[in-house]
Formats: structure tokens, C-alpha cells, sequence
């Protein structure tokens, strides 16, 4: 089970930015991800969290081969994504499926819930039409939903049922890594259990690994293994889950945390304010990109670039305080 | 607390849609009062009537379809309900006010900022330009926008989300107005950022004995922000108490339930999901509304809506759970 499933090596994805109507001449690049490094096991869950436009969207998107990375390798069980074609890259796209924040858009409103299903299956695999109705009453009822609502369209079905929708039709091409962008985000508090709970058995019975994009710092703990914490582009902080959240090391990260909302009136606790907001990534800040905000920056912080230092229990820091 | 405190007080309201369907109670016999200086926060999953109950406050339900059908709205002495069109436009930013959830919609993307926050102005005051342009100034300093006088000249989208959230602040407390309406003002706000926006609205709040509406579906912003709460659920409020009666003991099983399932920092344990989802407001059962997904559920629970019932002082909840013959109530469990 536990073996290596995905490893990112030194990921960028660079954007010009381009001036002009007709002679588009580049005048500078949004540096979206730069330079992160970070594997997945069988079975795992991942949780990148950080601000918008901090680059987890590009991230997953590089990893579903929406996008070409700029620089730097993704590896899916040690092959490099970027070097499959036909039949290789048909097989990838099985393997690796997505889950998208919104399911009033993610899904057709034309198809019935059944086609979307098994959609993923029909156009990469060579599938008979009693294989494909098996698989989708399976995945189905996997999801919690019963095999009679295949015949229905998406309008008729409510949001957390929507979202499960989504679910089975990531599920039913027998994936190794599920890409999660906000899962539960759009959906009613009394329904993100439902949907989050259902990931977590589904996780335990298939065995599929999640990369999970978020902002909500609690839902990521709920449900990831490790946690990567981003900001503009990079990866400050990198631990196991627990670790990460009962002793955060970068400021970055102990601000998030301290800026995660109360579980109680009486829970009081040191709110660390960040000022300002997350520079341009166009142009971002030099030495560590933190350190405009930071609010324990030291002269250096604005020269030098903090390399990735490992602190032990597999729990990685970006930052000179902790050198 | 005394009573003279009460700058708005909300009896019996209902909001009712009229359509194909037949009558939607959006809103159906809430109330609730609201002291000076108090922040009230008002819970609920989206359709619960939370934003309906805002609107109808502000005189903005949309029109022909919905209507106010019975109930009153009594702000500073006077009922809201039986204003005229004309007179609501006096009262709305005088005297109460609303700040919406998205920033990108709620700026006008034609007009500078700078504009915008004199046009606020101008409704209750006449004065030259320039003695505009520096109360408007003044305002977006109040609000901690950096550098003001620059920002008068910037358009909507040269700003970030969470500076326009600031500058509809500004506009929204142009005319010092007794009581505001925040309708999920931090949802599309990152959390550093929320942190700096709800600091904010606290800043604000004691500095000028504001009374402030929380519409949120977030139990951490209630901890964080409220003296007071109301829980909603399908066009009712299931319960009410003071923020720490709630968090301490909450008593309706819808509350209980909603806070089970939220994921916290500092645990890990499973969550428990309220299975099903709230009624549809156009066919309403005729007893608690919570009724089918409660697990708590007896035969009586389907045949009559409870009333509000006392948990201790200024907490109650409708459930027959307290009920003091709930006990002897049949056991029974109906499907």
C-alpha cells in the first residue's frame, strides 16, 4: 500500500503576461507555481492549502496534464506524465481523475447522471455496455446514491447529491489519485460531513489517494495525511498533518492558523494580523516572498533566499528563523 | 439590559413568495430585538430565510412575487412595514444599512471609488465638491484603506477583494446609520483577510455604538463576533440565546447537529452528517420542520409545531424536547 504514487519534483508553470492587441510583445511572467517539490503515497491524502492565488489550482491542474509545466517533472508510479501519448495517455487519464468545487457547473446539464458516470470509462477504455452499466450501479451506490437515479439529470438532484455525482464519476474509471479542488466549499455546512465523510470511507475502501486543495484549514485536517502549506507560488512548510498543526514553524503558517476562526466564544487565542495582502506574483518580493508580511522579518529575509530545511518527523520549513 | 436599549425590534415577520408553485414562506413569523452596540448573528444553511429576513428589514424584497404578510419591523419608534416606497429610500443608509457577501458585484465597475463613496454622502448632505471629496477621504481612512487620497481616483477592479469589502464598509456607514446588516461579508474573503476585515468591523462597531446583524452559516465567525444568536432553519428561528448559552448548551437538535459537523482545528474525531436535506419552503409539514431528519423524532414532533420553550434565561428553543411531558410522550418513532 504504502508505496510512492506521485512525486513532484521542482514544478514551475511561468505565465506571460503579454502587451499589445495584435504584436503581442511579453512583458513579464506570473511566476503561478515556482519551483515545488512534493510526493504522494498510495492510499494518502494530501492537503495543499493557502491563499487565492497562491498557485494550488495551477498545481492541480499541471498534475491532471491540463496545463504544461514550465519547468520540473511529475512522476505517476516513477513515469513521467509528460511523456505519454495515445493509448499511455489514454490509460493516465484513467488514472488520475478530478473533483471540482462547484457541481452546478462541473456537470452537463444534457447528460443523464449515468453518462456522466461513466464517461471517463466509455471514452478511454474499451468498454462493453453491460461492463459500463455494472460499473455505474456499483459506483453508485458507492456514493451513497441508489442506480434508478442514472436515469435522472443533474437539475433534479440537490447540491451534496450533486457533489457526489461528481464523486462517482471521478471514481468509476478505477483511479490511483483523485484530485479534490474545494470539494466542499460550494456545498450547505450540514452537508460538507455528509460529502466529507464519504471521501474518507471511500478512500478506505478503494484505496485511492486525494490531493486536496483548500483554504479551509479544518477540513484539511480532517481529512489529509500530510499537509503542504502555499504561498505565492512555493511550498513554505511541509509536514504530516498532525505534526504540522500542533507545531507550525513558519510565520506564515502560524498566522493562518491564528486566523482560523474560534471553535468557542471563550477560545481565545493571540491573533497574529497579517498586513497588507499577497504581493503580485508577477513581481514578487525578493529574499523570502514572505517577508513584506512577516512579522518577525530580519534584514537578511529581503536578500537572501531561505533554502528548505528538514526539522525532523519529515516536517519541512522554509525560513531562516529556524536555521 | 434595559428595554430602552432596543433600537430594532422584529415581530411575527413573514415573507411569503407567490408563485406557480403556490406560496414559498420564505420568511414565516420571526422574531427578535436588537440593542444598540450589540452584534446579533443570524445562522442558517442558504434557503433558511436568512437573507430574506434582511431584505425585508431593508424594504428591498423583490417585487411583484414576494410580500410581507403580516408582522412588524419597529426600528427607533417606527414600523418599517408601513412605509411607502419613498419614505424606505429616506430610512435605508440613514438609519439602517447593508453590507453584501460579494465585493466584485456590489461596486458599481464604471464609477471610481471615490465616486462611489460621495455618492453616499451626497444623499444626506449638500456641500462643494472639495469639502466631499475630503469626507470621503476621511471615510476610506476610517475603514484603514492605505492611502486614500491615491484610492479615490481606482476603479473597482484595481482593487482587491478585500479593500473593495472595505470601501462598501465605508459607503455603508456613510450616513452613521443606527443599525447594519452584514450579509456574509467575509465568504469570498481569504482568512488572513477575513481576520483584518472582522477586526475591523469590531473597530468600527465600538467606536460608534453600531448595531450590527451577522448573517453568516460560519459558527466560528459567530464565536468570534456575536453577543447574541439566532439559529434559523426553513423560515424559522429553532432557537436564541446569548453566544456563550449556545456554545455551552445547545439545545435544538438542528443546532447540536450543525455544530457536530463542523470540522475543528484541534480534533480529528468523525463528524456527524445530518442526513437529508431541510423541506421545501412551498410544502412545509404541518410539525417541526426538522422533524425528518431529527434523531430525536416522535410521533408528536409530526403533529404540532412546538413553541419557543425556555432552556434557562435568555435561551430558548422550540423543540418538545422541552417540553415538560415529553417524557411521558409514546415512544413511537414514525418513518
Amino acid at each position: 500500500m504504502n508505496q510512492e504514487l506521485l512525486r513532484v519534483e521542482n514544478l514551475k508553470k511561468y505565465f506571460p503576461v503579454t502587451e499589445g492587441l495584435v504584436l503581442q510583445r511579453t512583458v513579464g511572467h506570473v511566476q503561478a507555481v515556482d519551483g515545488i517539490s512534493f510526493t504522494i503515497k498510495n492510499g494518502e491524502t494530501l492537503g495543499l492549502v493557502g491563499e487565492s492565488g497562491c498557485g494550488k489550482t495551477t498545481t492541480s491542474k499541471l498534475i491532471l496534464r491540463l496545463e504544461k509545466p514550465t519547468d520540473g517533472n511529475i512522476y505517476l508510479d516513477g513515469e513521467d506524465i509528460q511523456s505519454f501519448r495515445g493509448d499511455s495517455l489514454q490509460e493516465f487519464r484513467t488514472q488520475v481523475q478530478a473533483v471540482f468545487q462547484d457541481p452546478w457547473s462541473s456537470l452537463s446539464p444534457r447528460m443523464k447522471v449515468k453518462d456522466i458516470v461513466s464517461e471517463a470509462l466509455v471514452v478511454n477504455r474499451n468498454v462493453s455496455q453491460k461492463e459500463k452499466d455494472d460499473r455505474v450501479e456499483e459506483v453508485l451506490t458507492q456514493v451513497g446514491l441508489h442506480k434508478g437515479q442514472g436515469e435522472l439529470y443533474p437539475h433534479e438532484f440537490s447540491g451534496g447529491q450533486r457533489q457526489r455525482v461528481a464523486v462517482a464519476s471521478a471514481l468509476a474509471s478505477y483511479p490511483k489519485l483523485i484530485i479534490l479542488d474545494e470539494p466542499v466549499s460550494a456545498l450547505d455546512v450540514s452537508i460538507r460531513a455528509q460529502v466529507m465523510n464519504l471521501l474518507v470511507d471511500l478512500q478506505r475502501e478503494t484505496g485511492v489517494a486525494f490531493l486536496l486543495v483548500a483554504h479551509n484549514l479544518a477540513t484539511v485536517r480532517y481529512m489529509a495525511h500530510h499537509t503542504a502549506v502555499m504561498y505565492l507560488g512555493q511550498i513554505v512548510e511541509y509536514g504530516p498533518t498532525e505534526e504540522l498543526y500542533e507545531n507550525p514553524l513558519h510565520p506564515y503558517t502560524q498566522a493562518l492558523f491564528s486566523a482560523a476562526l474560534p471553535a468557542h466564544p471563550d477560545d481565545q487565542r493571540d491573533e497574529i494580523v497579517l498586513t497588507g495582502e499577497v504581493p503580485s506574483p508577477i513581481n514578487p518580493p525578493s529574499g523570502c516572498r514572505f517577508h513584506p508580511r512577516c512579522p518577525f522579518a530580519m534584514d537578511r529575509c529581503s536578500v537572501e533566499v531561505p533554502l528548505q530545511l528538514d526539522k525532523g518527523n519529515g516536517h519541512l520549513v522554509t525560513c531562516h528563523l529556524h536555521e | 439590559m434595559s428595554n430602552n436599549d432596543v433600537i430594532l425590534q422584529v415581530n411575527d415577520l413573514h415573507t411569503y413568495f407567490f408563485n406557480r408553485r403556490g406560496i414559498t414562506k420564505a420568511v414565516d413569523g420571526i422574531s427578535f430585538s436588537l440593542r444598540q452596540g450589540e452584534t446579533l448573528g443570524i445562522v442558517g444553511e442558504s434557503g433558511c430565510g436568512k437573507t430574506m429576513t434582511a431584505l425585508s428589514l431593508l424594504g428591498l424584497i423583490p417585487k411583484p412575487g414576494a410580500r410581507i404578510v403580516s408582522g412588524e419591523i419597529i426600528l427607533d419608534g417606527e414600523d418599517l412595514v408601513q412605509k411607502n416606497k419613498q419614505e424606505m429610500r429616506e430610512i435605508r443608509g440613514r438609519k439602517i444599512s447593508m453590507i453584501l457577501q460579494d465585493p466584485q458585484t456590489s461596486l458599481n465597475p464604471v464609477f471610481s471609488i471615490g465616486n462611489q463613496v460621495i455618492e453616499a454622502f451626497s444623499i444626506n448632505e449638500h456641500g462643494n465638491r472639495k469639502s466631499m471629496i475630503n469626507r470621503a477621504v476621511e471615510a476610506l481612512r476610517n475603514v484603514r484603506v492605505a492611502a486614500p487620497e491615491s484610492r479615490m481616483k481606482d476603479y473597482p477592479h484595481q482593487m482587491s477583494g478585500g479593500m473593495k469589502q472595505r470601501v462598501i464598509g465605508a459607503i455603508s456607514i456613510a450616513s452613521s446609520p443606527q443599525v447594519i446588516i452584514a450579509d456574509e461579508p467575509t465568504t469570498a474573503l481569504d482568512v488572513t483577510i477575513q481576520l483584518q476585515y472582522l477586526r475591523l468591523l469590531k473597530e468600527i462597531q465600538s467606536e460608534t455604538g453600531l448595531a450590527i446583524i451577522f448573517i453568516t452559516h460560519d459558527f466560528g465567525i459567530v464565536a468570534r463576533m456575536c453577543d447574541r444568536v439566532a439559529v434559523m432553519y426553513a423560515g424559522r428561528i429553532v432557537e436564541t440565546a446569548d453566544v456563550r448559552n449556545l456554545f455551552n448548551k445547545p439545545s435544538h437538535p438542528y443546532t447540536q447537529a450543525l455544530m457536530g459537523s463542523v470540522p475543528q482545528m484541534d480534533r480529528t474525531d468523525r463528524l456527524v452528517a445530518i442526513d437529508g436535506q431541510p423541506p421545501a419552503l412551498w410544502d412545509l409539514p404541518e410539525g417541526c420542520r426538522f422533524a425528518d431528519r431529527c434523531s430525536h423524532v416522535r410521533q408528536r414532533c409530526h403533529q404540532g409545531y412546538p413553541d419557543m420553550l425556555r432552556v434557562e434565561d435568555d435561551h430558548l428553543a422550540s423543540c418538545w424536547m422541552l417540553d415538560e411531558s415529553w417524557s411521558n410522550t409514546d415512544q413511537e418513532v414514525t418513518e
